[in-house]
């Protein structure tokens, strides 16, 4: 038996917006910019969850395909987003989101 | 016994998302975010979708993650000392996620309930199904993203090299 029977789809909705608050709240809690890049991670995977979860509820299959490319541009994301850390840390040699702060002075 | 299991799996997601954003070390925030994955990739299973389930595992618990520790190996940042942010923003970063939470569970709570699925196709999630679908109705953003990722190859090679002067 699937869960699509058995669960309702509330339950995903709010699985899906607590870790999205988790996300959000870790952005904006570390100073890490590592971590920060993690927590978005886990908000593109709340996202996800959602979709799939209605594309079952509904029985179709593009919500599945959309999670698909979201995750195409997660992995794309990732790696620019590493890329450019590891250029900061060699010019600042901390990942400290605080020391990026030119735009405001 | 399905609903034991989503709760179980909620609670193991949950918990781990709240532990990597709240682990001292950068390596177990990547390890907890590890143990998030593996939970949502179990919730796509429980939702009929077996080959995201697959793909998910491979994409980010293969891929994706080994990145970030590759990264946070070379910056050796498995430090237990780390700037902190002070704890009035910490406060404030609390109350805001909250008060997210709350508006989103407030806007859930405002819609009309979806009935469960009567007439479930459960082959939906199946791989002969998703490529047809991927192959007959989004061919076009499909090529458009083997562009995106060759423009992100290029851009993260063009960003880390080092300088020459």
């Amino acid at each position: 038996m699937s869960a699509i029977q058995v669960v309702p789809i509330h339950f995903y909705i709010l699985l899906s917006a607590v870790l999205f608050s988790i996300g959000v709240l870790g952005v904006l809690f570390r100073r890490n910019a590592i971590i920060i890049l993690m927590c978005i991670e886990l908000m593109l995977n709340a996202v996800n969850l959602l979709l799939v979860a209605f594309s079952s509820y509904m029985s179709d299959a593009a919500g599945q395909v959309f999670v698909f490319f979201i995750m195409a541009v997660a992995a794309a994301e990732v790696a620019v987003g590493l890329a450019i850390l590891m250029m900061i840390f060699r010019n600042t040699k901390s990942t400290d989101i605080e020391f990026l702060n030119k735009l405001k002075h | 016994m399905t609903l034991y299991l989503f709760y179980i799996l909620s609670f193991v997601a949950i918990l781990s998302g709240l532990m990597v954003v709240f682990s001292k070390s950068p390596v177990y925030s990547v390890l907890y975010l590890i143990v998030t994955f593996f939970a949502i990739a179990a919730h796509y299973v429980l939702l009929n979708a077996q080959f995201l389930a697959a793909v998910h595992i491979i994409v980010y618990a293969g891929a994706i993650m080994v990145l970030f520790l590759y990264v946070i190996m070379m910056l050796n940042l498995n430090k237990e000392v780390e700037p902190h942010k002070p704890i009035a923003v910490k406060f404030a970063a609390v109350i805001a996620g909250g008060i997210l939470l709350i508006t989103l569970v407030g806007a859930m709570r405002s819609t009309q309930s979806l009935s469960k699925a009567e007439n479930v196709n459960s082959q939906i999630g199946l791989i002969e199904n998703l490529g047809t679908v991927l192959f007959r109705d989004f061919l076009l953003p499909f090529e458009i993203s083997s562009v995106l990722f060759l423009a992100a190859m290029v851009g993260a090679v063009m960003i880390a090299k080092k300088d020459k002067n």
